[in-house]
């Protein structure tokens, strides 16, 4: 079969070699290789959870309660249904230590207790000995294990006593990997593992306790999970019971690389796009430097669509070569590195080579590589035979036929509806191409405006006796495209850097410096009813308290919303997702301000009323009358909705997004919680004096859990800041290919510069003047850009208060100018060192 | 004038320069018999290479008509002009335009290809060994000589048996001898295949060959000669 005629031509064409085209490949790689990292690696997550989703999970299947363990009923469903079933339990608690002849020392902690069948998959690793003997009585006391960094933070040995509660246990071992550790999420403090038959004594476990038991169950190996589950939550669907299964055996974690993934493979995009800016640059400068060629092929009797087609197969050609390197650097890269992260990560991995996230970074790449190349071949369609006598550059057309502008539009709506759709992010994805959009048409503004302005300065005054600062505003001003190119790729580049730095930067501010001014030391967790008056009483009496705050604590789960299951009225939202505090209170609290409705009356006591927190209401979709109903300790109470109350739970108060009439909630088995504002030097008595009297009482320090959540964001500012990386290195080949290409330019006028007798150290200095003013101005619009993303992310999405980041800031406009300097330098060395004559001589 | 195959009427052409609009041509009226030999002559910025362009359609009049083989090529976009071209015209410019990523067979067999000629590289070959190329078919243009790159735009402008051979001073970067080789070369061409040819030239040796002789001067028609039989 005969090929096609541009079929033909192209790959005559493409004998001469991809000379020219390094920039091009080497900007389409490394935004593919990018993104196919960042999808091999969370494939490789999802893979890892996905084979080890018994062990992660504890069982086939897990059954989780909250507040209570398991009725009769329930337990007999297990026991006929699971061929095994090991019960834990998890809570926070204080644990105390007290060293001989010290004081006693306290520290928050996670307590998982077990039963003797725990665990059911995988193996409890310790530092010494195995599980079930650790856990046994050693000298009179139960057994205790403890992570290493609570060993560390109390400088515990092994023997020591500790107390939960009011039960000593003995500290026999080094807790090193606890197997469904990372299904149970997020916790405040250092795990511990007990035996839940040692806790019987403690007072950890009474009615209204804040504690989760959770059932973990093993199944005959043919089992029908699916079965099963609807079985169980047919039967128990009314007892807030939760069902995970090795299915998705830790939703949390998995939802969590999933977002973290769909987010990085996003600001990837991004650097597709700056990588982009370099493929069209690169795409004109070859398609410049053809345009003899094509007028030729026109005299010869091509048609304006052979050429088009003659050079689209050129490109796309080019365009699989360097997908292909991108693709095989980006399945490579994760299995290099797989030795030096698999350790790191508190998950379990299963490197290899994925085809799913290669394919999609293919798409990404050819689709932007189209994007980016339809505009300057259609451009090149358009170049007249006459052009080979004639320079007509002048005279094209400034904008493509309609056809070209309309097919570009098309493939950019494809790309933005292809990621949105695999990233499953949709908002996050659709802004993210709302940002890429807006930054690139504000970049191509500046660009223009800078050559503009360069073309007016540098016939103005300021430039008079200044020929070096003449010569470099105008080379800015001229016509050769560099200015375009440079502050497009290399402002891109520094726009996701800057928005990357003013989002982390506003991020930090909003979980530790943003504290109110008036925030609470502690918290207080698991008050009893009876212990109420006797706390009060206690830590009023510290010196330096300042105020208590105490309310009501249940918690539920919203089950149904106007007698709908909830999920189906409120989606993902977090107010449907798992369990939630619940107070009441007879009056309107002390500074809520209602919005809408009525506050019920002191004496009511008709069906349950329920106020909730505006902002959730609105994003729900919930009105005043709606009904709510809430699963607490297995009994569903339905409240309609009477009021909505602003809640501002910035501020470290008390706050609750459901609130209802005492007499709907006051018969069910409760806590208390309790803040306290007090002097920093009234903490250490305020926690000594709660925790002798009242044991059972957890306290969390303020600050310390805003360290930890602090702490535990560290590794995905680390990971979006390598995303932000990777797209300004792409910037900065962008960078290096404009300043390459405009090498040849340079070596002539400084070559002509010489002739009319400047000195190298001008002709030197206006070319440093150039690459810094270029890289200075693409900093500075990536500051713009940064702040206003900065800016809607802090205050839209997640309602903090902006503030700008001067530092972060000054380092990427001085990084800017610094990167475009060098680079500018480098290729300045050439033009400076060449002979005028030869030069000169050559051109004629 | 009997069955011209050119027919320019009250032709203009008009530029846009940076200091304002260029008359390039002012008012050219003119006819090319069929199988004819013109020689357009002129000093430098005459518009000698604006006038032959036209007639190829790769420029395109301001004003007046461009009639070629009885189509007007004013009405006609560039696609059209294109496909014009590749059916009825062969061209030959001063400085050669081989397409340089192209061997010397490639060159000469590429309008063929654009036609749909299932046997372009044989009548190719046949063409480049009709100008004395037969052994340098898988050259490089950059592996040729000046007249050889010639020859083989020469075997190009021919191979599709044109009706209408157009040449834009094809000595220009010649030196003499090469130069006479070309134009021998060029005529043989023409009588073969009984082209017409309009030819752009500065050698009076070599306008002295052609049928008539028209003369420009800035932008209009000078003087109208026949050549001396």
């Amino acid at each position: 079969m005969t090929m096609p005629v541009p079929v033909r031509l192209a790959l005559r064409e493409l004998r001469g070699g991809l000379a020219g085209f390094g920039v091009f490949l080497a900007c389409l790689a490394l935004g593919v290789a990018a993104i196919a990292a960042v999808g091999s690696v969370r494939q490789a997550i999802e893979q890892g959870l996905s084979n080890e989703a018994a062990a992660l999970l504890g069982g086939d299947a897990e059954m989780e309660f909250t507040y209570r363990l398991a009725s009769a009923d329930e337990l007999a469903w297990m026991d006929a249904n699971a061929d095994r079933v090991a019960e834990t339990v998890d809570f926070r608690s204080m644990v105390a230590f007290t060293p001989e002849g010290g004081e006693t020392e306290r520290a928050l902690v996670q307590v998982k207790a077990v039963d003797g069948f725990w665990p059911l998959y995988g193996e409890a690793v310790l530092g010494d000995g195995d599980i079930g003997t650790a856990l046994l009585d050693t000298g009179g006391l139960p057994g205790l294990v403890a992570q290493r960094i609570l060993i560390d933070r109390l400088d515990l040995e092994i023997g020591d006593v500790l107390r939960l509660g009011e039960q000593d246990f003995r500290l026999t071992d080094e807790l090193v990997v606890e197997p469904d550790g990372a299904a149970s999420g997020f916790g405040l403090g250092p795990r511990v593992i007990v035996l839940r038959t040692a806790l019987a004594e403690s007072g950890l476990l009474s009615e209204g306790s804040l504690y989760e038991s959770e059932y973990k169950l093993a199944f005959a190996p043919e089992s029908d999970l699916e079965a099963l589950k609807i079985d169980a939550e047919a039967r128990f669907s009314e007892t807030g019971l939760r069902w995970r299964d090795t299915r998705d055996g830790a939703p949390g974690v998995s939802r969590f690389v999933d977002r973290l993934g769909s987010f990085l493979v996003l600001i990837g995009l991004a650097g597709l796009a700056v990588g982009g800016v370099g493929v069209s640059a690169a795409v004109r400068a070859y398609l410049e430097g053809k345009t003899e060629t094509i007028a030729t092929l026109k005299t010869l009797g091509a048609t304006g669509g052979t050429v088009f087609a003659t050079y689209l197969v050129q490109i796309g050609l080019l365009s699989l070569v360097g997908v292909g390197i991108g693709l095989t650097l980006g399945a490579i890269a994760p299995l290099i590195a797989a030795p030096f992260i698999v350790d790191r990560l508190p998950v379990p991995v299963e490197f290899g080579v994925y085809a799913g996230p290669l394919i999609e970074a293919g798409i990404y790449g050819l689709l932007t590589a189209l994007i980016f190349t339809v505009w300057p071949l259609a451009r090149a369609r358009d170049i007249r035979a006459a052009e080979l006598f004639r320079d007509l550059t002048a005279g094209r057309r400034s904008l493509p036929r309609p056809v070209y502008i309309a097919a570009t539009l098309g493939l950019v709506a494809l790309l933005i509806g292809v990621a949105t759709w695999l990233s499953g992010a949709t908002m996050l994805a659709l802004s993210t191409a709302a940002g890429i959009i807006i930054a690139l048409a504000i970049l191509l503004v500046a660009a223009r405006g800078l050559r503009a302005a360069a073309r007016r300065l540098a016939r103005g005054p300021l430039t008079r006796g200044r020929p070096a600062l003449r010569w470099a505003l105008a080379a800015l001003g001229g016509p050769s495209g560099e200015t375009a190119s440079v502050v497009l790729s290399l402002g891109l580049g520094l726009t996701v850097l800057a928005t990357v730095g003013q989002i982390d930067s506003n991020l930090r501010n909003l979980i530790t410096s943003d504290l109110p001014e008036r925030a609470p030391a502690y918290f207080f967790l698991d008050i009893q009813n009876d212990q109420l008056p006797g706390f009060m009483e206690r830590a009023e009496a510290v010196p330096g308290v300042e105020d208590i705050e105490t309310a009501p604590m249940l918690r539920g789960i919203v089950t149904r919303i106007n007698d709908a299951p909830a999920t189906e009225v409120a989606g993902e939202h977090w107010v449907v997702r798992g369990d939630r505090g619940i107070t009441y209170s007879q009056d309107v609290p002390e500074g809520v301000r209602l919005t809408a409705g009525e506050w019920w009356a002191p004496d009511y006591e008709g069906p349950p009323l329920m106020s909730f927190a505006e902002e959730e209401a609105v994003e729900i979709g919930l009105q005043l009358g709606d009904t709510v109903t809430v699963n607490i300790l297995g009994r569903d109470i339905t409240a309609t909705i009477a009021s909505f109350r602003e809640v501002e739970f910035q501020n470290m108060g008390i706050n609750f997004v459901m609130l209802m009439n005492p007499a709907a909630l006051q018969s069910a088995p409760h806590t208390h919680i309790a803040t306290v504002y007090a002097e920093p030097d009234a903490e250490a008595p305020l926690l000594r004096e709660i925790a002798e009297a009242y044991p059972n009482i957890t306290a969390v320090r303020v600050r310390e859990a805003i360290e930890r959540v602090a702490e535990s964001l560290e590794g995905l500012s680390a990971a979006t800041r390598w995303g932000a990386a990777a797209t300004l290195l792409t910037g900065l080949v962008v960078l290096i290919g404009a300043a390459a290409a405009g090498e040849r330019r340079r070596v002539f006028e400084a070559a002509v510069l010489k002739t009319l007798g400047a000195s190298r150290a001008r002709i030197l200095s206006s070319f440093a003047l150039r690459s810094a003013l270029i890289g200075a101005a693409a900093g500075a619009v990536a500051i713009l850009g940064g702040a206003i993303a900065g800016w809607w992310v802090t205050e839209v999405v997640m309602d903090g208060t902006y503030r700008f980041e001067p530092f972060s800031a000054f380092a990427i406009v001085t990084g800017g100018a610094l990167a475009s300097l060098l680079a500018g330098l480098a290729f300045a060395l050439r033009p400076l060192a060449a002979k005028p004559a030869g030069i000169l001589r050559a051109r004629e | 004038m009997s069955d011209s195959v050119i027919a320019l009427e009250d032709v203009t052409l008009t530029l846009e320069g940076n200091a304002g609009p260029v008359n390039i041509l002012r008012g050219v009226s003119m006819h090319v018999g069929r199988g004819e030999t013109l020689g357009l002559v002129g000093p430098s910025g005459s518009g000698k290479s604006s006038l032959l362009m036209l007639m190829g359609g790769l420029e395109t009049a301001t004003g007046g008509s461009v009639m070629v083989l009885g189509q007007d090529l004013t009405a006609m976009n560039e696609d059209a002009l294109a496909r014009f071209r590749r059916d009825h015209m062969g061209v030959v410019f001063q400085s050669f335009h081989l397409i340089p990523t192209m061997t010397a067979i490639e060159n000469v067999a590429t309008p063929l290809e654009l036609a749909g000629d299932p046997d372009a590289f044989g009548k190719a070959s046949a063409e480049l060994a009709a100008v004395g190329l037969g052994s340098r078919e898988d050259h490089y243009p950059a592996q040729l000589s000046g007249g050889e790159q010639q020859r083989v735009a020469l075997a190009r402008a021919a191979v599709t048996r044109p009706e209408i051979l157009l040449a834009d001073e094809p000595t220009g970067n010649l030196d003499g001898s090469t130069g006479d080789a070309i134009i021998d070369l060029l005529f043989g061409l023409r009588d073969r295949h009984g082209a017409t040819l309009v030819m752009v030239t500065h050698a009076p040796e070599l306008a002295a060959r052609c049928d008539r002789v028209i003369g420009l001067r800035d932008g209009a028609l000078e003087s109208l000669a026949e050549a001396a039989e």
